[in-house]
């Protein structure tokens, strides 16, 4: 394991655990992160309030751990649904070759070549009730921006399953399993997917790692998941609004997107080199 | 070649058109319509009228048809009008497709020279390789309208030097300019330096270093040559994350770009204008990536064979 895995692997175990632990802090610091206090408005940093209070009063660590949960989760989420989907069409387009891997590669390509973020922007901005999501509740919009980013995500995961595959499958062992009656679906299974691990991992931790960039713009933007639940997007939005009374609320929201990213691209770099 | 473009040319039409599609149909299956909004607005509004309104205007035709009839009209150089500015959108598009692609080429000029310099030190120094390679890991890292919001706090808020948005002289787009540049030059950083690291072994440079040229002359007359092929490809693959880099760029700091315009559009539920905006974004992208790729193709012919 590289040093850069290593500090990589660190940094989320530890942004992990902040996230899950965030009870136990607020239990701790004995405020609500939700509930305005609006006699302690912008409070400087303090033992009560280790990072300040925003602008109704509410303590900015628990927020940020608080939204840390959200943050995470929607990265996560839209990264394994991402994962999967695209493994299933790699491998699919490498396995069957012909028109249904020219049709697959072409959409990818179609994918890859537009903007994505104008393209986000308005369709996070459609009404999720025509799809038949409920709409208004955290619940929803975590699931909603989750879907969303999943639909674009996978596009990466797909073109390096795909080209993985296609070594594999090229390969003699794979040859020599045919020849010997091994079924196509064991063949997929057993002896195709367990030599993908590596590309797997690589992608998926790049995935999580866009997700919360993606999800933390969207959000910044408004369109992502909507106050009064926390994320460290509309956390930047409000603290963007805020930069005369407190301009220290802008740093600690964009840290923790940064780090997140940073262990991620780490631990993608380390898995690379590994191979 | 004439007829890889005029296949490429072709999937970049058959692309925006299945995208104007989906999106047509997305925003137009979505509650509410302009006439719902007039009602809104004005309670005198009868049934009658309301059916009226919808009649004249083609509401109360299927959507296929409605979908139809836009796409004939947008092809006809028909771009119809904006709600939200009370302007025809083709008066709308022309200066905001001008400013954005001031940022985005001041912003890819700057992410190229540095980047390559960069990895070009690197390439030089191998001492400082992996100095180079943490700071492209970092830039990589760093959230775009985070770094925005912090250079507005810092340069603008706190020391008051440049103004912290709005559109205007050569000082409005210092800011916005870095913000995007800084986001961009880390995969140009650690492409050129892997790339430039590898042209400096081969058979070449050493017949050019045996003939007593120097190091810096290898590297960049040389190396670069070569390895400007693969940063290419980069840049290629670049130009959307470009173009999205320019949306949040452009919101942050007030620039009235092409980004910006779909995002108040957006906003505004202007979404005649959003999907104008997003389709001309759309095929400037897709046409840069092709020009990007045929760029390749001339500077190393063994590409098309």
């Amino acid at each position: 394991m590289t040093g850069g895995m290593r500090a990589g692997l660190l940094l989320l175990a530890a942004l992990g655990l902040a996230a899950i632990a965030a009870p136990l802090a607020a239990d701790w610091l004995g405020h609500d992160p939700f509930l305005p206090d609006l006699f302690n408005r912008f409070e400087p940093l303090s033992a009560a309030h280790p990072l300040g209070t925003d602008d109704l009063g509410r303590d900015l660590l628990l927020r940020l751990l608080y939204g840390a949960r959200v943050s995470l989760v929607v990265g996560l989420m839209a990264a394994l649904a991402a994962t999967l989907i695209g493994t299933v069409v790699g491998l699919l387009a490498a396995w069957r070759g012909g028109w249904i891997d020219a049709a697959l590669m072409r959409l990818a390509d179609g994918l890859l070549a537009l903007p994505a973020l104008p393209l986000l922007v308005i369709l996070a901005a459609l009404d999720p009730a025509v799809v038949g999501l409920p709409r208004g509740e955290a619940a929803a919009d975590i699931l909603r921006i989750a879907a969303l980013l999943a639909a674009f995500g996978w596009v990466g995961v797909a073109r390096l399953v795909r080209a993985t595959a296609l070594s594999v499958l090229a390969q003699d062992f794979v040859r020599a399993a045919r020849a010997m009656g091994v079924g196509e679906g064991r063949i997929l299974l057993r002896h195709v997917l367990p030599q993908l691990a590596a590309p797997i991992a690589i992608a998926t931790a790049l995935a999580v790692g866009g997700a919360v960039l993606a999800e933390s713009v969207l959000s910044f933007l408004g369109l992502g998941i909507a106050p009064p639940a926390p994320s460290w997007g509309n956390m930047l939005a409000n603290a963007q609004e805020l930069i005369f009374q407190a301009p220290l609320a802008a740093l600690w929201p964009g840290l923790a997107i940064l780090l997140t990213v940073l262990g991620c691209n780490l631990v993608a770099d380390g898995v690379a080199r590994r191979r | 070649m004439t007829r890889l473009i005029l296949s490429r040319l072709a999937q970049i039409a058959v692309t925006a058109a299945i995208l104007s599609l989906c999106a047509f149909l997305l925003i137009a299956l979505m509650p509410g319509d302009p006439i719902d909004l007039a009602i809104a607005g004005d309670p005198r509004l009868t049934t009658e009228d309301a059916a009226r309104l919808r009649a004249l205007h083609g509401l109360d035709q299927p959507l296929m048809a409605r979908y139809l009839a836009w796409a004939g009209a947008v092809l006809q150089g028909n771009f119809g009008h904006s709600r939200l500015f009370a302007q025809p959108v083709a008066q709308l598009l022309g200066p905001a497709l001008l400013s954005s692609v001031k940022l985005l080429g001041l912003a890819l000029a700057i992410a190229i020279t540095v980047g390559v310099g960069l990895g070009g030190l690197a390439a030089l120094k191998p001492r400082l390789a992996p100095a180079v390679q943490g700071l492209a890991l970092f830039a990589q890292a760093v959230p775009s309208f985070w770094l925005g919001l912090l250079l507005i706090i810092l340069f603008a808020v706190q020391l008051g030097w440049l103004p912290a948005g709005g559109d205007g002289g050569l000082s409005f787009l210092v800011l916005p300019v870095a913000t995007l540049a800084f986001a961009h030059l880390a995969s140009y950083a650690r492409h050129a330096a892997s790339a430039l690291t590898a042209a400096m072994g081969e058979p070449h440079i050493r017949t050019a270093r045996a003939h007593g040229a120097g190091e810096g002359r290898l590297l960049w007359r040389h190396a670069l040559p070569n390895a400007g092929v693969p940063l290419l490809t980069i840049a290629a693959l670049d130009a959307g994350a470009l173009v999205s880099g320019a949306l949040i760029t452009e919101t942050i700091f007030a620039r009235p770009g092409m980004g910006k315009l779909i995002y108040d559009a957006v906003m505004g539920n202007d979404f005649n204008l959003a999907l104008l905006a997003l389709l001309v974004v759309a095929i400037m992208t897709m046409l840069a990536t092709l020009a990007a790729d045929l760029a390749q193709r001339w500077l190393d012919p063994r590409l098309s064979r």
